[in-house]
Order: structure tokens, then C-alpha cells, then sequence
């Protein structure tokens, strides 16, 4: 949703999460996997965000920084105006209302031995929301929202099927009315009949209730479906940001153009020209100095220029790259502005 | 006995499984032909059946519970569903070869690489230790990875995924097989190397001219890499056909729905999706009839699903153009 007047419901700035390595006692000199390095970026009230990248980038990692499941290293969170890297767990309960996340698989986040009933129930009891019989009313609407039959209150999580469990989960994170939802990977596990109801309910409720989404998925063609903005991620660092529309039409960054070219037109006899890159994701332990991607990107630089790191900055209006050699085709132009 | 002139021609296959609540048929008459040379694709959502049939075509269904009970599988002048087990062990590895989707169950985690990739060639190819193991460099080679003579001596886990899976397809074509299976091949890989493993195994097949049978959940997989795709719907063909008249014309409504609810590279956007309303039916109770009529839209659907036809007649597939077959039911074919 486009809306430039009023204040981002989400400001992340400068995040890092680094995981030290456990490594034998002997070692002296620590090391750590940078996770999440260096990123920024907000997301507006109302607005999907979309996270692409390959597996072990760091997108989860990310997510749960945000939502403070995880403690960020440095870097700055800031939601509906306050800053919560360093809350405690008391201080964050009240914001628990407002942020939620669904996994890829809500199985694991819901509890095998409560029925569906005793599931969506338990945020009303914990933020102490109502009496029995309202509680019982609102799980009702709960499921009306979500496309459940109500006869799911007296049932357990394994008698749905994948996409119903997602239902659940969803219904679960709507239940206290959140700003935000962090969808981690919400429909890769489901068959694609299954996808389309899931991000159809998805796109849905954002239109009833204002939801924020940050929408982490590794299929492209998902989140362009999905979002407003998209954020391409390479090794903990974002290194293109834009609007969707703009970025699958206009890719800049050679990782971008790549994820684009790579995945397949499900049109048959359409060839299409693919950025191949060399070799493989390197790991985020000690990641090789300067440009991360250089190595990798079908533009070859020398090894001197490839540890000059690259600079990462907004070319157009809202467009943010990585802008380095090795990075994108046109590098004079670009470093220039 | 054969009415075609595919490479390997599956008729009428039927498979199924014993379990606690009795015995469940999980591919409930499969036909279809892949064609020497060529790609056929097989597409359906989870559980309609595509392991199963390919486990049955290469006799490995999981014993003692998974059973072939009908149907012939012809390749050649034999049928595969009916020889020896000594025969099926000849064919396996050196004729026909499967690729899985995680190549970590496919690799032995406690061997060296070239260990395994010589163990075919020491059976199907007669060769020695040495002349066997300087075959694996070559086949590591073939596939693309980096420094082979030093990749030979190490072992599965000090390879990225991509990198595991090229060593599967070179375990998979080590003899030179004339047909390859390849179950969800790049189902657990980025894109990017998803698009990588694609490339080649394209440009082996085409170096090679292995047929090749391509088992996907993936539309833009068939897409990019088959001539003809059969598509599944719990248990049963829906329709099958060449690529273009599958993805152009389509004639089932569950084809047609899966083709308009995967969202696409040029759809617009925060616009909602088409979707199939319902779910699959359960293993343990499915029709006999049409078994996507209970989530079709077709107008009179409700005539049929309450008529004697639906509760006692399977209907076969009928052809409808070149080698393009569909479920022979008014209620599941386009309106
Ligand atoms: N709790 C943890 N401890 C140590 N390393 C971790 C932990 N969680 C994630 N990592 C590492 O951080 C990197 C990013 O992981 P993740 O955020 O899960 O990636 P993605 O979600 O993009 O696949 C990976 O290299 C992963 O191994
Ligand atoms: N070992 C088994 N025992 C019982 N049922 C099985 C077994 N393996 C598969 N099935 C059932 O057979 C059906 C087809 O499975 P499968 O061929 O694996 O589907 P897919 O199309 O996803 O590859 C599924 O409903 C599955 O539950
Ligand atoms: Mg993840
Ligand atoms: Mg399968």
C-alpha cells in the first residue's frame, strides 16, 4: 500500500545476528556466523514486504530477530515507535499482541495434544481477553475468518491436512489482531492448489484488518504474487531492494537477475537467456573479504577488486543495490550518482 | 501384446499397500508410454501416486507391505512387473536408474564417493578396481564437479547439496543406462542450482540419448524439460498428452485448475489467485468414479455425483487429439 505520509509501522537498522562457532577448546581465535550482517530496511502499515534468497542466507534468522525470538548482536528494531533489541521478556509481552510469525510448518508451533478449540483460545487466556463464553466467540469468528468449519474446535492438529493446519496457524496469529505477521516460509511445504487458497486468505486478511507482512519465501514467483516491496538476500546482507513490480522487471544486481532467470517458465518451448553463476554459496563462517558475491556473479573481477567491499545504495527513487564491479553491469554510471 | 512403440510401456498398473486399516491402492491403473530418447514428465500433487509408480516400475515398493497387483510394465520384449527378481537386479543400475530427491538418502554417508560410484561398474560392467575407480573420475567430470581426482576420495558430507546431487546422477548413469527416472531431482535445491542440475541433465540426455522419465510437482519443470506429461490425481491418469497440447489445451478441469492457480512470473500483482475448491479424497475411501468430481465445477456436477454411474463406473481415459488422452467424464473435462 502506498502511503508516504504516514510513519513505518517497522524500522530495522543495521541489524546483525552473529552466531559464535563452537569450535575445540584449543582454538584460540573465536569465530562467528554471520547470520544476518548489516541489514536495514522498514516496512509501512499495511504493506508486504517480500524476502528472497537462497537457503541459509540468514531470512529466518532475520525473522526471528525481529520478533525478538532471537537476541539481535547490534543494530536497532524499532516497532510502532519503539525501539525492542534490548526489551526484556516482560517488556515485550504487550508487543507479543502486535507482531506474530507462522512457520513453514505450524505443526511444530502447535501443541499435538490441545484441540483446535484450546489452541486459539490460549492467546485470548494469556493476554487475559474476555470471559469463557466470549473467548468461545471469538475462537468462532476465528475460524470464520480462516475457512474452517466450526466442528474444528473439538479436533486435534493431526486430523487436518497441511494447508488446514496453516489455517490454524494463521488463525492463531490473527487472533489478538497483530500490526504485524512475519510469514516464514508459509506455503513451500503446501501443493500449489493448496498455495493459492493459503496466499489468497493471506492477501485477504491484510485487506480487512491493515496487517503488516514481512513474507519470507525462496519461490520468487510466490512473493511477487504477494508483496508491495521486495528485499533480495545473499549472505546475511540485502543486497537489492525495491518495489516488486520494479524489481522483476528491472533487475539491477546480478544475484537478482539470476533467482529471476533461474526459475521455470512454466510455459513450454519459452527459452530464456539465464544468468548462470559460478560455484557455490559460500559459507557465512568467515565469508571471503569485500564483495561477498564477486566470486560468484558472471561478471569476472580481479581477486584485489573483489575484496573492495561494494557500497550499497539507493539508485532510484526506493531502489536499493549493492553497487560494486562485480555486482552490476553498469558500475560507472552507478557509483557515480 | 503392446498396442505402442514407447521405450518402456506401463499398462494398467496397479499398486497398493498393506496397513493397520487394511490394504490401500495407491495407483489404481496407470497407463502411459515414454517414448525412446525423449522426456516424459509425470505431475500431480503429494500422494497422488508418482513414487509409487516409478517404485513399481524398478520393482523397489517397500516390502513386505507394498504389493504390484495388476498392469504390465514392457520394456523390450519383457515385462518388468513379471521377471525374475534376478533379471529385475540386471536391469536396475545397468538399463533402467533412478534419481531421488534427497541425495543424502541416496549416498551411503560412511563411503567414499568414488567407492560408490565404482560399485555398479565392478557388477554391470565386469571392470577392475583400478580401471573402476579411474571411471568415476570421468563421471565426475561428466557431471561438472571441481577437481574430480580430489572429490573421488572424499566422502558425501564435504559436498554442498548441489554438488550431492550431481554425484547421484553420475552414480545413476555410471553404465550408461537407456532410461533414468528421476524423482523430484531438485525438489530440495535453490533455484539456482535447481536450474544448474536441469542444464545437465538436458545436456547429458541429449549427449547421451538416455530416455528419461522427469517426476515433479513443479509445472515449470515439466514445462522446461518434457516432450509428454501424464498428469495424476490420486491414484489415476487425469490426462496425458504432448507438452503443448497439456499446457495449451488442456481438457481436464484438474489440469486446468492446476495451471491457473500457480501463481506466475507475469501475474499481476495482490490480485487473488484461482484455486481448486476441496481436497483430495482420502486413500481409504475413493471413489470409483471420477475422482476429482467432488471438486469440480462443472454445472450438472451434483447430477453425477449422486448417480449409480459415479458409485460404480471407473471411467477410462479417451483420446482426444495426437496421443493426448483424458478421463472419459463430461463432469472433469472443460465445459
Ligand atoms: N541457532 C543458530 N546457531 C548457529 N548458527 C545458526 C543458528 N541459526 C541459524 N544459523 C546459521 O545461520 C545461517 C542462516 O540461517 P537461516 O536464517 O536459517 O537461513 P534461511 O532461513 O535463509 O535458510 C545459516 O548458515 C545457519 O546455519
Ligand atoms: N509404505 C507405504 N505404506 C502405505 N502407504 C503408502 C506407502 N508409501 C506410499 N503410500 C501412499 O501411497 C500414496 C501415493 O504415494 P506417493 O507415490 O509417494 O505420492 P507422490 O505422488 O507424492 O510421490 C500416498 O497416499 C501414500 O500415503
Ligand atoms: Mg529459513
Ligand atoms: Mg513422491
Amino acid at each position: 500500500m502506498e502511503n508516504r505520509e504516514s510513519k513505518p509501522l517497522l524500522e530495522v537498522e543495521n541489524l546483525k545476528v552473529h552466531f559464535p562457532v563452537k569450535e575445540g577448546v584449543f582454538s584460540r581465535a573465536k569465530r562467528y556466523c554471520k547470520a544476518v550482517d548489516d541489514v536495514s530496511f522498514s516496512i509501512m502499515p499495511g504493506e508486504t514486504l517480500g524476502l528472497v534468497g537462497e537457503s541459509g542466507c540468514g531470512k529466518s534468522t532475520l525473522g526471528k530477530a525481529i520478533c525478538r525470538l532471537l537476541k539481535p548482536t547490534s543494530g536497532r528494531v524499532r516497532f510502532d515507535g519503539q525501539n525492542i533489541e534490548l526489551m526484556g521478556k516482560s517488556e515485550l509481552r504487550p508487543l507479543r499482541r502486535d507482531m506474530q510469525i507462522i512457520f513453514q510448518d505450524p505443526a511444530e508451533s502447535l501443541n499435538s495434544r490441545h484441540t483446535i478449540g484450546e489452541i486459539l483460545e490460549e492467546p485470548f487466556v494469556i493476554q487475559k481477553i474476555g470471559n469463557a463464553i466470549e473467548r468461545r466467540q471469538k475462537v468462532k469468528g476465528l475460524l470464520d475468518k480462516v475457512g474452517l468449519p466450526q466442528s474444528s474446535t473439538e479436533k486435534y492438529p493431526f486430523e487436518f491436512s497441511g494447508g488446514q493446519r496453516q489455517r490454524i496457524g494463521i488463525a492463531r496469529a490473527i487472533s489478538l489482531e497483530p500490526k504485524l505477521i512475519i510469514c516464514d516460509e508459509p506455503v513451500s511445504a503446501l501443493d500449489v492448489s493448496v498455495q493459492s487458497q493459503i496466499l489468497n486468505l493471506l492477501m485477504d486478511l491484510q485487506e480487512e484488518m491493515n496487517i503488516s507482512y514481512l513474507f519470507i519465501a525462496h519461490d520468487l514467483s510466490v512473493v511477487r504474487v504477494i508483496s508491495d516491496r521486495v528485499g533480495v538476500m545473499y549472505l546475511g546482507k540485502f543486497v537489492e531492494l525495491a518495489d516488486g513490480e520494479e524489481l522483476f522487471r528491472n533487475p539491477v544486481h546480478e544475484y537478482t537477475k539470476a533467482l529471476i532467470s533461474a526459475i521455470p517458465d512454466p510455459r513450454p518451448g519459452i527459452s530464456k537467456k539465464r544468468t548462470v553463476l559460478r560455484g557455490d554459496v559460500p559459507s557465512p563462517i568467515d565469508p571471503p573479504p569485500g564483495c561477498y558475491f564477486a566470486r560468484r556473479s558472471p561478471i569476472e573481477v580481479s581477486e584485489e577488486i573483489a575484496s573492495t567491499p561494494g557500497e550499497y545504495k539507493e539508485i532510484g527513487e526506493g531502489h536499493w543495490v549493492e553497487v560494486h564491479p562485480a555486482t552490476v553491469d553498469n558500475y560507472k554510471e552507478l557509483s557515480a550518482l | 501384446m503392446r498396442d505402442s512403440a514407447g521405450i518402456l510401456s506401463v499398462r494398467d498398473l496397479v499398486a497398493a499397500f498393506d496397513t493397520d486399516s487394511g490394504q490401500v491402492t495407491a495407483v489404481d491403473g496407470v497407463s502411459f508410454d515414454l517414448q525412446a530418447g525423449k522426456t516424459l514428465g509425470i505431475v500431480g500433487e503429494s500422494g497422488c501416486g508418482k513414487s509409487v509408480t516409478a517404485m513399481s516400475i524398478m520393482r523397489l515398493l517397500p516390502q513386505p507391505a507394498g504389493k504390484i497387483l495388476g498392469g504390465r510394465v514392457f520394456y523390450g520384449d519383457e515385462d518388468l512387473a513379471s521377471v525374475s527378481d534376478e533379471r529385475m537386479h540386471e536391469i536396475r543400475g545397468a538399463e533402467i536408474s533412478m534419481i531421488f530427491q534427497e541425495p543424502m538418502t541416496a549416498l551411503n554417508p560412511v563411503q567414499r564417493i568414488g567407492k560408490q560410484l565404482s560399485e555398479s561398474l565392478l557388477i554391470h560392467e565386469g571392470l577392475s578396481k583400478k580401471d573402476a575407480w579411474d571411471r568415476s573420475i570421468e563421471l565426475l567430470q561428466m557431471v561438472g564437479i571441481p577437481s574430480p581426482e580430489v572429490r573421488v576420495s572424499e566422502y558425501p558430507h564435504q559436498l554442498s547439496g548441489g554438488m550431492r546431487q550431481r554425484v547421484v546422477i553420475a552414480i545413476a548413469l555410471a553404465c550408461n543406462p537407456k532410461i533414468v527416472i528421476a524423482d523430484e531431482p531438485t525438489t530440495a535445491l535453490d533455484v539456482t542450482v535447481q536450474a544448474q542440475i536441469l542444464d545437465l541433465l538436458k545436456s547429458l540426455q541429449d549427449s547421451l540419448g538416455m530416455s528419461v522419465i522427469m517426476i515433479t510437482h513443479d509445472l515449470g519443470v515439466i514445462a522446461e524439460t518434457c516432450d509428454d506429461v501424464v498428469v495424476m490425481y490420486a491414484g489415476r491418469v487425469a490426462e496425458r498428452g504432448p507438452i503443448n497440447a497439456i499446457f495449451n489445451q488442456p481438457q481436464h478441469l484438474y489440469t486446468k485448475g492446476l495451471m491457473s492457480s500457480i501463481p506466475r512470473i507475469d501475474s499481476p500483482r495482490k490480485e487473488k489467485l484461482n484455486t481448486i475448491e476441496g481436497s483430495v479424497p482420502s486413500l481409504m475411501n475413493m471413489p470409483v468414479g471420477a475422482r476429482f468430481a467432488p471438486r469440480s465445477w462443472h454445472p450438472s456436477i451434483q447430477e453425477y455425483l449422486q448417480s449409480d454411474e459415479f458409485a460404480t463406473v471407473r471411467p477410462d481415459l479417451v483420446n482426444i487429439g495426437e496421443d493426448h488422452w483424458v478421463e472419459d467424464c463430461p463432469y472433469v473435462r472443460t465445459f
